[in-house]
């Protein structure tokens, strides 16, 4: 049976501008299982956002996709034409985007923009769909959606725009929805409801969720598995129990910590040193050795693979790998670690 | 389970926006005093164009050569022409003819402009390059010539007069839509809609085009005082209808010869011009001026 919904494997996108070509995505792999939350974490233009775009395949016109697969329910998304693509959007395949405020055409009602997708993909009269919409705003705890459904964007809030914004993701549906930083326009109190609400309307409806965010709060409540993303890459993949327990990466590391946390005494956060690299001037090598404490020639020289291990977990570090000679120190939250190379059975130890 | 959100205020009655921004429009036009004067007149033209050539009692082409080159007079109010034809006849009819080829040549002008314009301004590249590039040259030949160069090659008629100005109208709303459209395509709504699986076609006229009408409103105002322009400067030189159409420029070009005698025969044609170009002009910049959101109040 097939339990894997998505499957990107080596995903490559580059934009080709007037200062050549610049590789945004380059090199990503990863898995969704159905029914399941993946977690996309990143800095800003880590490559994120465009690889959520780029399985749409809505980049902008001087973007291409030079290489890998995408494959959704076993088949290639980058072999269907336009059209066939036209049919996959906002029906087996939805997105939400990060800033509600402009999302909505100011020019339509929410029930007019509701009923797009599903005059379109359903083939409903304009009236059928219209009940629908009203059920939609229902269901994403809209109250009053038969007054809701005629009124304009403008008329709305922000975290009810994201509502509405949900309501139209979901309204054919779709097996997987995209969601690109959901959450990060709207103040704390409305980002946990909308969190909340497409946690319960995944449960609900089976869906399977991509999440892209940049803050391991969001990832850590709702993902069961998360990539992490570094400079158009996948630095490390893994289920989040093992990614917050022993993240491997050294970027994960850093990331953990530089994020307060409620359980662990410590008197100050350690910030990543340094700068994320200009995609246009990549380092040779691993592209987090110039930021990477425990970086060595061979880190600085080669560029190191995506490492696989029996549990399906990912990591893209030369310390995993049989290249790698003797022990690495790590420290995690103040706490000093030994990060082994490849064939030790634990990969971290106290 | 679905939660209610907290922060459901109080709903109230729906508006329409556009009826309710119609609303302020009317009401901030109705400010401008100079707007309201000249959407009167456009108002008064209108209704003389379409019903007066029905109230006149005279034959606007009928030559009565016993009374031509007679001054205002109470029979004929604005006084008679060279083959004695009543002017003040000759020039309502002619204001339907004014008014077609206004109306129309805009029109024509504006559909291939807008179209031109969002297609550009949407794909972009290659194509808006082309696009764009063909409009830089319309616009590089001095307005009328362009104009003269497309009816002496189709040939004198009201018909070819109104493909010329229209041709020569087509630049000006390229370039305006093709700029609000490269400011609409990057608001994320049009990636929302792509993201549902919409056609660039649906994108383009369903979501697009709305968005960038206030612009075309009052380019489509501004432009007929241009055409009529164009149009009456085409006749005068004797490249517009034929006569003995009453068209208003062809009349001042009759006319000129008499001017020492009779400057009646130019005077009252090339007031009409005047005032039907004031009228356009002056409503044109009002209704840009109530658009303009930043002109809100």
């Amino acid at each position: 049976m097939e339990t894997d919904l998505l499957k990107v494997e080596d995903l490559r996108t580059s934009f080709y501008t007037d200062e050549g070509e610049v590789k945004a995505v380059d090199g990503v792999s990863f898995i969704l299982p159905k029914g399941k939350t993946l977690g996309i974490v990143g800095e800003s233009g880590s490559g994120k956002s465009i690889t959520a775009l780029s399985i749409l395949n809505l980049l902008a016109s001087n973007g291409k996709i030079v290489g890998g697969e995408i494959n959704f329910k076993g088949k290639n998304l980058l072999s269907f034409s336009d059209k066939e693509m036209r049919e996959i959007r906002g029906n087996a395949i939805s997105m939400i985007f990060q800033e509600p405020m402009t999302s909505l055409n100011p020019v339509f009602t929410v029930g007019q923009q509701i009923s797009e997708s599903i005059i379109k993909h359903q083939k409903l009269s304009k009236k059928e769909a219209n009940i629908r919409s009203i059920e939609l705003l229902k269901l994403v705890g809209i109250p009053s959606p038969d007054k809701r459904v005629k009124q304009y964007p403008y008329e709305l809030s922000g975290g009810m725009r994201q509502r509405v914004m949900i309501a139209i993701a979901l309204a054919c549906n779709p097996e997987m929805l995209i969601a690109d930083e959901p959450t990060t326009a709207l103040d704390v109190t409305i980002q946990a409801q909308i969190l909340g609400l497409i946690r319960g309307l995944q449960t609900r409806f089976g869906m399977s969720v991509i999440m892209i965010t940049h803050d391991l709060g969001v990832v850590a409540e709702t993902c069961d598995f998360v990539a992490v993303m570094y400079a158009g890459q996948v630095v490390e993949y893994s289920d989040i129990f093992t990614l917050f327990e022993e993240p491997k990466h050294p970027y994960t590391i850093g990331l953990m910590n530089s994020l307060p946390r409620h359980d662990v005494e410590i008197e100050k956060l350690e910030p990543i040193r340094g700068n994320v690299p200009n995609p246009k001037e990549m380092p040779t090598g691993c592209r987090f050795s110039p930021r990477c404490p425990a970086a060595t020639d061979l880190c600085r020289r080669e560029m190191p693979e995506l490492l696989k291990d029996d549990d399906g977990n990912d990591v893209r570090c030369w310390i995993y790998s049989e290249k790698w000679e003797g022990e690495a120190e790590v420290t995690v939250y103040g706490e000093k670690r030994i990060a082994k190379g490849h064939g030790s059975e634990t990969i971290l130890s106290d | 389970m679905v939660q209610q959100s907290p922060v459901a205020g109080t709903i109230r009655k729906p508006v329409n926006p556009r009826v309710e921004s119609y609303k302020n429009l009317w009401r901030r036009l109705r400010k401008n005093k100079a707007a309201v004067v000249g959407g009167l007149l456009i108002l008064v033209f209108l209704v003389a164009g379409i019903i007066g050539p029905y109230l006149t009692t005279q034959d606007p082409n009928l030559p009565q050569i016993s009374i031509k080159l007679q001054g205002p007079s109470a029979e004929h109010w604005f006084g008679t022409d060279n083959y004695g034809r009543d002017i003040f006849t000759r020039i309502i009819h002619g204001m339907g003819i004014t008014m077609t080829v206004g109306f129309f040549s805009v029109a024509l002008g504006g559909i291939i402009g807008v179209f031109l314009g969002i297609v550009s301004g949407y794909y972009g590249g290659k194509l808006d390059t082309v696009i764009m590039r063909i409009m830089d040259i319309l616009l590089a030949f001095p307005g009328i010539l362009l104009a003269l160069a497309i009816v002496s090659v189709l040939g004198g008629s009201l018909t070819n007069l109104i493909i010329a100005v229209g041709v020569f109208s087509v630049p000006a709303f390229a370039r305006i839509v093709r700029g609000s459209t490269l400011s609409v395509r990057r608001l994320e709504y049009i990636d929302a809609v792509k993201a549902l699986g919409a056609s660039d076609a649906r994108i383009i006229f369903k979501h697009i085009l709305p968005n960038v009408m206030s612009p075309i409103i009052v380019q489509l105002t501004l432009r007929i005082a241009t055409a009529v322009l164009t149009a009456s400067g085409l006749s005068f030189l004797g490249l517009g209808a034929p006569p003995p159409t009453p068209e208003w420029g062809a009349m001042l070009s009759e006319g000129r010869a008499y001017m020492q005698q009779a400057p009646h025969l130019v005077l009252f044609p090339g007031l009409m011009i005047v005032l039907f170009v004031l009228a356009f002009n002056i409503f044109g910049d009002g209704l840009r001026d109530a658009l303009d959101p930043k002109m809100n109040k």
